[in-house]
């Protein structure tokens, strides 16, 4: 260690390629904020920041389950269908004539996004068939029992205790799904990196055969990924369902993709075994501040999909140009 | 002979840490230059540099005299620089004469003219004594002949300076006498060979040179021919090494595991032994005998047809891997990085990866306990890191390898299976494990241990089980051990 003193170029070059690879996201995350604040001050204001994180507390409950899927090396196509599923069934069963308790509705939905998580699982884990196959297919079984329920009508009038869980606020000032993602989020921290389920998690998506010699019980771990990511898809149709209080079949419609966004930007690697929760907490908000702002901008909706799409690529091409 | 390449005072950093200080290192036309060190020394960090895929930080390059700069494997290769990397990268769908011709096909009318590819590989192969069909896919082709046809290669590319990264390590002898017929031929050419290999025996059948890196620097350079065993690993090591496989006395015990007809049709067939406690069985046999599939039959990577195994006397079925671990059992699989490791994670938690559940209250890890014990393990084993967080990815092989070891010491097993325990390991690693299987053995623990390298079978062995073409052949005592009588039974049921 000769040359403590000064730093070599290709030092330097290195110690830069590491912070993109580790804070690219966060950075981007932070000037997008700032931009956005400048042109629309609006944006900082508590009303907005609470709409922000409600929105991000829906896509985040994808993006999460999505982390773990991801983590494994799969990948989970079903979350939106699960979502619009999910919120279909709770509604169903929410409808004020039924006279349920909302806890009814509520695990009839998770019971539903459980159920196609299953079916994910045993599929790619124990069948052998591939993720994306896996998951299109389940994609398409949960758009298919979503309209069967009620031949793709509306279901509206639903009771006013199921509607304050989208709805309701606690102490009248944080949103009920805030909360709920909170916990979500604290649970999944900890699932991910004080238990050895996390653990072994990352080792099968790092390698599967590793993971086996070491007496990891690789199917199981990866079927319980597609659960866990089900189980949160449908409580992020639940929810959604409750806020727009009426069961509707296009609910969570192209939300995989943004989930998918969500994980990539946050520096998880599609292939397994890289990645990290934290990063996906900074995608999501990367994902929802930008929506928002441009919402705020007048720009609209269509322009918005191009903006998005050229953002989750440039996130994935920083990050593998850093880790060359 | 002419001087064909120069590198001199080729200094190299990375994150702040020079792992090359000032190495020279001269190579002649038509000669091999045997280029030795313990892994970490620096070889493959002063080769990537010739290839192009590091720049280097300091130092001169010379061909012929004049001074070169290389920037970019694309420099090196219109330099005629090419590399026969230890771990192949050919396109496996495509035939042999595609793969050599990649990104340089021949073309007419805007096409690629296959006739002209597949003649031109038939001659370019036939010139180089290589009986192989230009139109065979790739990945149809064993190991050797894949890297045969990467030798090909660099020659069709005109390559004057062929890089061979350990070019023996898994192939059969046989196909290294082809391989050495190949390197003469190459050396009649007046191309230039560096020759990086851990195995004596090689360097002095092959190489006509020796150069020796220790710590990232060059240590000294010596005529094979002058050079003795000794010199070399006291050059690599930095000091002399007492006895290559030291001698333990160990009271041999009663039966541990025994295997009784253990059968996988066509694979190993009525394979049965007993293995004592404090005894180190070898089990030897050429590459393709059943000898790993045996192993991973017993551990429950895959299931035997028929056959029974009793553990201290009781009858046991090892369905799965965990199974096997929960009663004893360990595995130091011969593919490390395939089977053994989890590469990107950290140090730490392939460490504790099998032990999670002892290490856990309820479904929490213990932090502080699995800092603790990881910590333990690696002074125990001399694992050489920074810290106990880095990636194992970052390690030298002999330091994966002991990672491998604490991963399963940690268990605190009865029985552990070694398959190939010291390969791509250099010398010094090598002495230390051979060290803890002695301790291991000597609490009164068995192990198994499948060996390519006879000398290492024979030195650390008690027993040595020989398989032959999926049948067991015979079984030899530590009085009993020579090469020739292994040989023959390896060869018996061929």
């Amino acid at each position: 260690m000769k040359n403590t003193g000064e730093m070599s170029a290709s030092m330097k070059a290195q110690a830069r390629k590491n912070f993109i690879s580790k804070y690219g996201s966060l950075v981007a995350l932070v000037v997008l904020c700032i931009i956005i604040t400048i042109i629309k001050p609006r944006f900082i204001s508590p009303l907005n920041i609470r709409n922000v994180l409600r929105l991000a507390s829906i896509n985040g409950l994808l993006a999460i389950g999505m982390t773990f899927v991801c983590l494994t090396g799969g990948i989970d196509l079903s979350v939106g269908a699960v979502m619009g599923c999910a919120g279909m069934y709770s509604a169903y069963f929410a409808q004020a004539s039924m006279n349920m308790p909302w806890i009814v509705a509520v695990l009839v939905g998770l019971l539903m996004g459980f159920a196609v998580g299953l079916f994910n699982g045993i599929c790619i884990a124990y069948l052998k068939v591939p993720a994306f196959v896996g998951t299109l297919g389940s994609m398409s079984v949960a758009k298919g029992l979503t309209y069967i329920l009620t031949n793709a009508k509306p279901i509206p009038n639903l009771s006013e205790s199921f509607k304050a869980i989208g709805g309701g606020m606690i102490f009248n000032v944080i949103p009920i799904p805030i909360i709920v993602f909170t916990i979500i989020l604290i649970g999944c921290f900890l699932l991910m990196y004080k238990t050895r389920y996390g653990r072994y998690v990352i080792a099968v998506g790092g390698n599967a055969k590793a993971a086996r010699v070491s007496g990891i019980d690789v199917k199981k771990i990866t079927a319980s990924v597609y659960i866990l990511s089900g189980i949160l898809a449908a409580l992020a149709g639940i929810i959604t369902t409750a806020r727009v209080t009426s069961g509707v079949t296009n609910t969570g419609d192209g939300y995989e993709t943004d989930a998918i966004a969500m994980v990539v930007i946050g520096g998880t690697s599609l292939a397994g075994g890289k990645g990290r929760l934290w990063g996906t907490i900074v995608g999501i908000l990367l994902m929802v501040c930008l929506s928002n702002g441009l919402d705020m901008l007048g720009v609209s909706a269509y322009y918005q999909m191009i903006v998005k799409g050229f953002v989750v690529i440039a996130a994935v091409m920083m990050d593998g140009l850093s880790s060359d | 002979m002419s001087v064909l390449l120069e590198m001199r005072g080729i200094r190299k950093s990375f994150y702040g840490n020079e792992v090359l200080h000032s190495v020279d290192l001269t190579l002649e036309a038509g000669t091999v230059l045997a280029l030795m060190g313990e892994n970490g020394a620096g070889k493959s960090t002063m080769m990537n540099i010739l290839v192009g895929i590091h720049k280097r930080d300091g130092g001169t390059i010379r061909i012929d005299g004049q001074e070169v700069n290389i920037e970019s494997p694309h420099d090196a290769q219109k330099l005629g620089i090419a590399m026969i990397h230890q771990e192949l990268s050919s396109v496996v769908e495509m035939s042999v004469a595609e793969n050599i011709y990649l990104g340089r096909e021949p073309v007419k009318n805007g096409f690629i003219d296959y006739r002209k590819m597949y003649k031109d590989t038939e001659e370019l192969l036939k010139n180089l004594n290589i009986n192989l069909n230009p139109k065979t896919k790739m990945g149809k082709l064993r190991v050797a002949d894949q890297q045969l046809v990467e030798i090909a290669k660099a020659v069709s590319q005109n390559a004057r300076i062929l890089i061979m990264d350990e070019p023996t390590s898994s192939i059969t002898d046989r196909e290294v006498e082809n391989l050495y017929g190949i390197i003469r031929d190459l050396k009649m050419r007046k191309t230039g060979i560096i020759y990086i290999s851990h195995k004596m025996e090689e360097v002095y059948t092959i190489t006509d040179q020796i150069t020796v890196l220790r710590d990232g620097a060059s240590i000294a350079t010596w005529n094979t021919k002058e050079a003795t065993n000794d010199m070399v690993v006291k050059a690599m090591v930095g000091r002399e090494l007492t006895e290559q496989y030291p001698k333990r006395k160990v009271e041999i015990g009663d039966t541990i595991l025994e295997l009784k007809n253990f059968t996988q049709e066509g694979v190993f067939e009525n394979i049965s032994f007993k293995l004592r406690r404090g005894e180190i069985l070898g089990l030897v046999g050429l590459v393709g005998a059943g000898r790993t599939e045996t192993m991973q039959a017993l551990f429950g990577i895959t299931k035997p047809d028929s056959g029974e195994v009793y553990l201290k006397g009781q009858k046991v079925e090892f369905k799965k891997p965990v199974d096997a671990i929960k009663n004893g059992l360990a595995y130091v699989t011969e593919d490390r990085k395939g089977e053994g490791l989890v590469l990107p994670m950290s140090i730490a938690h392939n460490i504790t990866l099998p032990s999670m559940k002892e290490l856990s209250r309820k479904i929490f890890i213990k932090q502080k306990e699995e800092k603790d014990r990881v910590g333990k393990e690696i002074t125990d084993l001399k694992v050489k890191t920074t810290s106990p967080n880095l990636a194992v990815k970052n390690l030298s092989g002999g330091n994966q390898q002991k990672v491998v070891l604490a991963k399963w010491m940690l268990k605190n097993p009865d029985v552990i299976i070694f398959d190939e325990p010291t390969r791509g390991i250099d010398v010094g690693a090598k002495a230390e494990i051979y060290k803890l299987m002695n301790e291991f053995v000597a609490e009164g623990k068995a192990i198994i241990m499948i060996s390519s390298e006879l000398p290492e079978a024979m030195g650390m062995s008690d027993r040595i089980l020989v398989l032959s073409n999926h049948k067991m052949s015979g079984e030899l005592s530590k009085n009993e051990f020579n090469q020739k009588s292994l040989m023959k039974l390896a060869m018996q049921h061929m």
